[in-house]
This record gives C-alpha cells, sequence and structure tokens, in this order.
C-alpha cells in the first residue's frame, strides 16, 4: 500500500446470511481484495435505513456498500427489497446535499458469492479512488 | 450506571492471523481504548485454555464486557457466548471482531491489515459499551417432521425419526416412493441389488404406524420458524380411492391408453391408469388425467377402469386436496436430476439409437426392465462393444465444473455388467481420471481392471457414424484422444453410455425460496458450514440430505440422512428451542402507529393495538431482523444487539 495515496475507507453493512457469509467465504477461499473495506454486519440488510448510511458518511466514510441476499433469496423473505427502496430513495437526496450518489452503492451477494464480493470491493474502492475523499472526510476539507 | 469494564483477547489462530496481522500491536491498541481493562493476544483463543483464560479473567479482574478479535462470529460465536455465560456473564455482552476471514485471509499487506484489525476491533469496543444483557427465552418444540423427497435420503431420514414413534410426514410427489435408487439394477462397488436393498425400507415407510406417507403431493407453501412450522401440501388427485386399491393391476391392464413410461425413462410405455413399477409404495393405481380418454371426454368415453375394478377403487371425482400440517422441523431430500446429454450435440443421443445414458443402462439391464435384464441394440442384436464415456457435462467448464462423483464408480459397476453377461464384448472406459475414493472402491477398481476392460485416458470429441475405414461401417465411430499414448484413436463400437452428470432438480430454486435456504453456485442447496455442518441449512429447522446438497453416492446420502434424522430427534428429546432474545422492540411512547412496519414483517410478529392506537411486538413470533427498526419514522422500534446507537459507534470505530 502507497502511504501518499488517497486509500478511503469504506463502510460495507452486509447482511448476516449472505452478504457477511460471501465476505467470509472471499477469505476462506483466501481471495484477495483491497483492505479498504470494513463490513458492519447486521442480521439483514432490510435493517440498514438512511439514518445509519448518513450516519457512515457524516463520521468520514468515503463510500458505503450496503450488501444483501438476492431478491427471493432474502432470509427474512423481502427485507432487502426495503434496503434497496432505501439505497434509491437516499441517492437523489445525498446529490441535493453535494455527495457523489456514486459513493452510495447497493450489491446482491449471495452466502456462496465469495469472489463476487472481492469483486465488488475491488470495483468499489476503485469508484471512490476516482472519487477522492469524501464529504466528511477531513483530508477533503483541508486538514 | 455500572462502570463498563471490557476485556479484548486478539487470537493468533496459529499463524492463520499471525502471519498477516501484527496482533502484539493491535492488542496493545486495544489496551489504550476506553473502558478496556485488559486486553490479550493468544495463540488459539478456541483452545481450552484459551477458553479458560478468559473465564479466569471475567472473575479476577470484574468483566462485565467481553471481546474476541479472531475468527468469523458465523464459527465461533456461539462458543465463546457460552464460556461468558459460564462465567456468569450475559452472552449478549459478548462481541466478535472478525479479523481472519475479513481481514488476515484477504490481503498480504501486513501493515494494511493491522491497520484494519485495529479499525474493526476499536468499533467492537465502542459498540459493547452500549450492548446489554438481554433474557434468553425458550418455548416449546414441535415434535412432528417433514421430510421431502421419498429417495432412499427421505426414506432414511423418515424410518430414523419414525423408530423414536414421533410422528413424520414423507411427502414425495411421484405416485410412488424409491426416488432414482429404484431405478437401478445394482449398487457399487458390493454389486448388491438396488432394489433388494431398497424396497424393504420402502414398504416399511409405507407401512409405518408413524410415518404419513403423502406420495402424489407436493409442499406449496412453508410458514413459521424452528419448533413452528406450518406447511401446506398439495396432494394430487389421483382418480383412484388409495384406501380401497389393492394394487391388483386390472386397471392397467384394461386401460386402452398409452404413452412414455417416466420410470423406464421412455424406454418403454405406460397405461393411462398406471402403477409406475411392480415394487411402488404405495402400491395403488394413479390415472393420468393428461391421457386418461375418460377425464377429457368428460365421462362420454371409454371408462374400462371403473368398470374392471373389483374393489370399486376408481374415482373420477376426486379432486386435488390441501393438507395443513404442523412441524418442528423439515429435512430437504429433493435429490437431482441428469443433464441432458442432448446438451452436447457432438455426443450423438438423441440422433444415433445406441447412445445411452447411464440411467437408461440400468434399466435395460434391470430383469425387470423393458428388455427383461437383456443387453441388446436397438434392433435385438448383442453389441460386440460398448464404449462408455465419463464426464458427460461434469468437469467440464462449459456445462458443470464439478465432479458428480458417482459415474467413475457406475461406469466400472456397468462394464462389469456386459462382462458378466457377454463376456466376449468388448468395453471401452474413457475417462478422464479415474476416482475411485471410498471405501472399497480402488478394490473394484483394481478387480475391474483385470477383467478386460480397456481404459482410455481421454475426453471423447466426438460420436460418429461416418466411418473412415471398413471396420467402422455401421457402427458409431468414438474420437478421442489417448492423453496417455498422444494418439488420436477412432473406436469403432456397437453402444455407446454416457455418465451424464448429475445436477440440481429442475425446480430447486422454487424450492429453495418456498423452504428459505440458499443454492450454491451449482444449483445445489447450501449447507450451514461445508465440513463442520454439512446438514444443516442457515434457515433453522431446515435440514438437507442428499444429492440436494451436492451429488453423492448411496453411501454417503444414507449417513447425512441419518445425520438429519439425529439432528432432528436431538431437538425432539430436548423438547424446547431457545428464542432470540435479540429481538425489536417498540417504545408506546414514540410509536404514532402509522402502520408501516406492520406489513414489513416477515413474521407476522407486529400488531395494532385498536385502543392505544399502537403497534406491539410478540417477542415469540419475532426473528430479530430489524427490518422494522430500519422502517420506522418516528425511531419508534429498537432491534435489540442491532440499536442504532450500537451500529453507529461501530461505524464511528470503523473509520478512526
Amino acid at each position: 500500500m502507497k502511504r501518499n495515496e488517497f486509500e478511503p475507507k469504506i463502510v460495507g453493512f452486509s447482511c448476516n446470511w449472505c452478504a457477511y457469509a460471501a465476505a467470509d467465504l472471499a477469505g476462506t477461499s483466501r481471495t484477495h481484495y483491497p483492505p479498504n473495506i470494513r463490513v458492519i454486519r447486521a442480521m439483514c440488510s432490510g435493517r440498514i435505513n438512511e439514518l445509519l448510511i448518513f450516519k457512515a458518511f457524516a463520521a468520514g466514510a468515503d463510500g458505503v456498500l450496503v450488501a444483501g441476499c438476492h431478491p427471493g433469496d432474502c432470509h427474512y423473505i423481502k427485507g432487502n427489497l426495503s434496503a434497496r427502496r432505501r439505497v434509491v430513495g437516499m441517492k437523489p437526496f445525498l446529490e441535493a446535499i453535494g455527495i457523489e450518489p456514486e459513493r452510495l452503492r447497493l450489491e446482491w451477494i449471495g452466502a456462496s458469492e465469495g469472489p463476487k464480493f472481492a469483486e465488488t470491493v475491488k470495483s468499489f474502492t476503485q469508484t471512490i479512488k476516482d472519487l477522492g475523499p469524501g464529504p466528511f472526510n477531513k483530508r477533503r476539507n483541508g486538514y | 450506571m455500572e462502570e463498563v469494564k471490557i476485556g479484548v483477547y486478539v487470537c493468533h489462530c496459529g499463524v492463520n492471523i499471525a502471519a498477516t496481522v501484527d496482533v502484539e500491536k493491535v492488542a496493545k491498541y486495544a489496551g489504550t481504548l476506553p473502558g478496556v481493562v485488559l486486553s490479550r493476544d493468544y495463540v488459539f483463543m478456541c483452545s481450552d485454555p484459551g477458553q479458560d483464560l478468559i473465564r479466569k479473567d471475567i472473575k479476577e479482574y470484574n468483566l462485565n464486557r467481553v471481546i474476541v478479535a479472531s475468527c468469523s462470529p458465523r464459527l465461533h460465536e456461539l462458543t465463546f457466548r457460552r464460556v461468558c455465560e459460564s462465567a456468569g456473564l450475559n452472552r449478549y455482552l459478548f462481541e466478535m471482531a472478525n479479523i481472519r476471514e475479513q481481514c488476515s485471509w484477504t490481503s498480504e499487506d501486513k501493515e494494511a491489515n493491522t491497520e484494519k484489525a485495529k479499525a474493526l476491533v476499536d468499533a467492537a469496543v465502542r459498540r459493547v459499551h452500549y450492548q446489554e444483557a438481554l433474557e434468553v427465552k425458550e418455548a416449546p418444540y414441535n415434535p412432528n417432521t417433514l421430510v421431502v423427497g421419498g429417495g432412499i435420503a427421505g426414506i432414511q431420514a423418515a424410518l430414523e425419526i419414525a423408530n423414536s414413534e414421533h410422528r413424520l410426514y414423507l411427502v414425495e410427489r411421484e405416485p410412488s416412493i424409491g426416488g432414482h435408487m429404484i431405478q437401478l439394477d445394482k449398487t457399487f462397488p458390493t454389486l448388491d441389488c438396488s432394489q433388494c436393498i431398497l424396497t424393504p425400507k420402502m414398504s416399511e415407510a409405507g407401512s409405518h404406524p408413524y410415518i404419513e406417507l403423502l406420495a402424489y403431493s407436493e409442499v406449496e407453501e412453508v410458514s413459521g420458524y424452528v419448533g413452528n412450522f406450518k406447511a401446506k401440501i398439495r396432494k394430487k388427485a389421483r382418480y383412484v380411492d388409495e384406501d380401497k386399491c389393492t394394487g391388483c393391476g386390472v386397471c392397467m391392464q384394461k386401460c386402452p391408453y398409452k404413452t412414455d413410461s417416466e420410470f423406464e425413462l421412455g424406454l418403454a410405455k405406460r397405461k393411462a391408469a398406471y402403477i409406475p413399477f411392480p415394487q411402488a409404495v404405495p402400491n395403488v393405481a394413479t390415472i393420468d388425467p393428461d391421457i386418461c380418454i375418460y377425464i377429457k371426454s368428460e365421462g362420454k368415453k371409454c371408462g374400462a377402469c371403473i368398470k374392471f375394478c373389483d374393489a370399486g377403487a376408481i374415482d373420477f371425482s376426486q379432486q386435488d386436496r390441501i393438507i395443513e400440517i404442523e412441524v418442528g422441523s423439515i429435512i430437504l431430500a429433493t435429490g437431482f436430476d441428469l443433464m441432458d446429454p442432448k446438451r452436447i450435440p457432438q455426443y450423438g443421443y438423441g440422433k444415433y439409437d445406441n447412445v445411452l445414458t447411464g440411467l437408461e443402462f440400468e434399466r435395460i439391464v434391470s430383469p425387470t426392465g423393458p428388455t427383461g435384464g437383456k443387453i441388446q441394440l436397438k434392433d435385438g442384436h448383442e453389441p460386440e462393444s460398448v464404449a462408455i464415456i465419463h464426464c458427460v457435462g461434469s468437469r467440464d467448464k462449459n456445462y458443470h465444473e464439478y465432479c458428480s462423483r458417482v459415474c467413475c464408480m457406475y461406469a466400472l459397476k456397468q462394464a462389469n455388467y456386459i462382462k458378466e453377461e457377454l463376456p466376449n464384448t468388448d468395453v471401452y472406459q474413457l475417462y478422464i481420471d479415474m476416482r475411485s475414493f471410498g471405501d472399497g472402491y480402488e478394490e473394484f477398481y483394481e478387480r475391474l481392471s483385470n477383467e478386460g476392460v480397456n481404459f482410455v485416458r481421454g475426453k471423447v470429441a466426438q460420436v460418429t457414424d461416418q466411418a473412415i475405414s471398413d471396420e467402422g461401417k455401421g457402427k458409431l465411430i468414438v474420437v478421442a484422444e489417448d492423453t496417455l499414448l498422444g494418439r488420436m484413436l477412432r473406436i469403432p463400437v456397437d453402444m455407446v453410455i454416457l455418465c451424464n452428470a448429475l445436477e440440481p432438480q429442475a425446480d430447486a430454486g422454487g424450492v429453495a425460496s418456498r423452504f428459505t435456504v440458499n443454492q450454491k453456485a451449482t444449483g445445489f442447496f447450501l449447507e450451514r458450514h461445508p465440513k463442520l455442518d454439512p446438514v444443516a441449512t442457515p434457515t433453522e429447522g431446515v435440514f438437507v440430505a442428499g444429492c440436494c446438497q451436492s451429488p453423492k453416492d448411496i453411501p454417503d446420502t444414507v449417513a447425512q440422512a441419518s445425520a438429519a434424522a439425529a439432528r432432528i430427534l436431538a431437538m425432539i428429546s430436548k423438547g424446547r428451542i431457545t428464542l432470540e432474545a435479540a429481538v425489536s422492540t417498540i417504545d408506546e411512547e414514540k410509536c404514532s402507529g402509522c402502520k408501516i412496519c406492520l406489513g414489513l414483517c416477515p413474521f407476522s410478529a407486529i400488531s395494532f393495538d385498536e385502543e392505544k392506537e399502537i403497534c406491539r411486538i410478540n417477542e415469540a413470533l419475532c426473528k430479530g431482523c430489524g427490518i422494522c427498526a430500519g422502517a420506522c419514522p418516528s425511531a419508534a422500534i429498537t432491534a435489540r444487539q442491532f440499536t442504532n446507537e450500537e451500529i453507529v459507534a461501530e461505524v464511528e470505530g470503523v473509520l478512526t
């Protein structure tokens, strides 16, 4: 890791049953991916709401990933669809307050999709690197 | 409020963590965080000495929060929660930081990993400040069990459970139980007759006082949770009264309409009124509404079966029935399908008469099969040479990457059938690798190698009828590269047997979502853990057995089915289940009665109190998903263990 390069911090809200399991599987399979993501577990992606996403940005996150089960696979039937509604609904709000909506990403990652988890982290990390430091990142604000 | 005293334990996991994370540095960092009174690193936290260390420290230092930074909580959260409990600390005051699966194993960059591990530990430390002790409650467990699928896996599991004298529902969608195993002639490597070992189990399942056999039925809907599932089962109309039918078969003789027999894979015909095979359980006739003229003509034509049935069992007024049952656990034993070899057109299946699948060949060899057990070509002649092609659709990036696990051995078995009956017939095994891993399998391979079977190592490119020499005229030519000799071969044969891949049932996706289990990338059902829990699924109370989880042979299937049964018997014997304590609650003061949560709850655990005009959560039904808490516009709902304070603390922790 080059120390001078901008290394984003990404909060990865993941549901216990699919996305978190996929993250575990990526590790178990020794699939390497950038260390920029920090996964936070919830039982269902449907637990994650606008408040938590915004708090993550406010606390300095450069990107926020919400990852849940594929539609139809949700351990709680349709909780992932609630997550999708919230993420989709939140993007215009982020834009309105000057946060690039690309900094918030929703992804369906099944429990067996370790490689997809790693790929998602890789591409999202790159997206955030291209966008630069997040809205409340001290680096962006000249500290 | 009591002062928070946190103990942090950073695990080396041998070198699994320590090689790519500076664990000492992480432990030292943890020691500087607010509330942490003690931090240690240790080589194996999950070992007995590691666990004792936590117990001792809880007592000695009066710890009221414990954090272990090690592997995934999905692996050892329960282990450490129990450790805390045994030292008198509530299990919900424990937290794990996943620094192995999600840190040390994801990158070789030790510096970056160490920073990440510090952040994850920081998050856990901030989080535990808000965690509260929760009371663990129990509920009764319904001792009835549902087994879905009546192949060898389902039958085995059903018998194991029913022998404990608890009610068992065995649902099979075909008219008879037996599955694929009943179609086989012999089983490898012992070559005992498949039907001889299976039919006693089938009839035992059919007549067991504690088994309610629901054949020709399908599960339509499942609700509830472990200990208290409800299932709706559609019992399809057979147009035959199962209680009256004696299985005499007169209706089959008299019925004038024919179609391809599913049991004989289209190699023979059956009637519209039929019993799929002689040893069927239940041994009752079924009338196929798709070809029965009486049904199609609305009773104007035919009716031969009604006239000739002495038992008066034919009942065309019968309709599908919906049966509702309540069970504590479910075993999915829905089996596999065979890949259609037409998907690989170069092998000529469906184009040439004498290109067969392995299962079709089993039927041909079977004494009760379409040829009465005589190995013959379509024209009735005996084959002078047979090629058995392995890995048809298995171990092939174009179809299925996995190994189907049974083909090598059944290919050997089928070579043995041929050599026993037609000793002068040449048999060629065209294989990629011979995989004879099971008990007695290698010995079986050795034996067949000495019986004059030709082994050719190489993947077959094509099966064609285009001969380029006189020798091959009128024959099927198997074109392959012998990779040991490094030479292309054109082998003229009379018959080709394709070992086509085992694949998930065509409707496995629908079954998976009905029972809220997941599918693997292969489409087979996902087990909870590939090594330590290959029997359970991530859904509590739903188990898997047999080929619906992955291709496997009969001994492995039986072992898995028995293991699933044992797991359920343990729950039946305990009689209670532990309810999730980390459930959601509603603050009556804050609730505006908007009912948004009501429609979102997947377990119907939320109800509306008309008098107070607020919503309430039934904690016995709540599973703690937190969807309601995410949706509540007044933030009146708290998802315990996943409160806003806890998650925000964690977020701030990972971002330090």
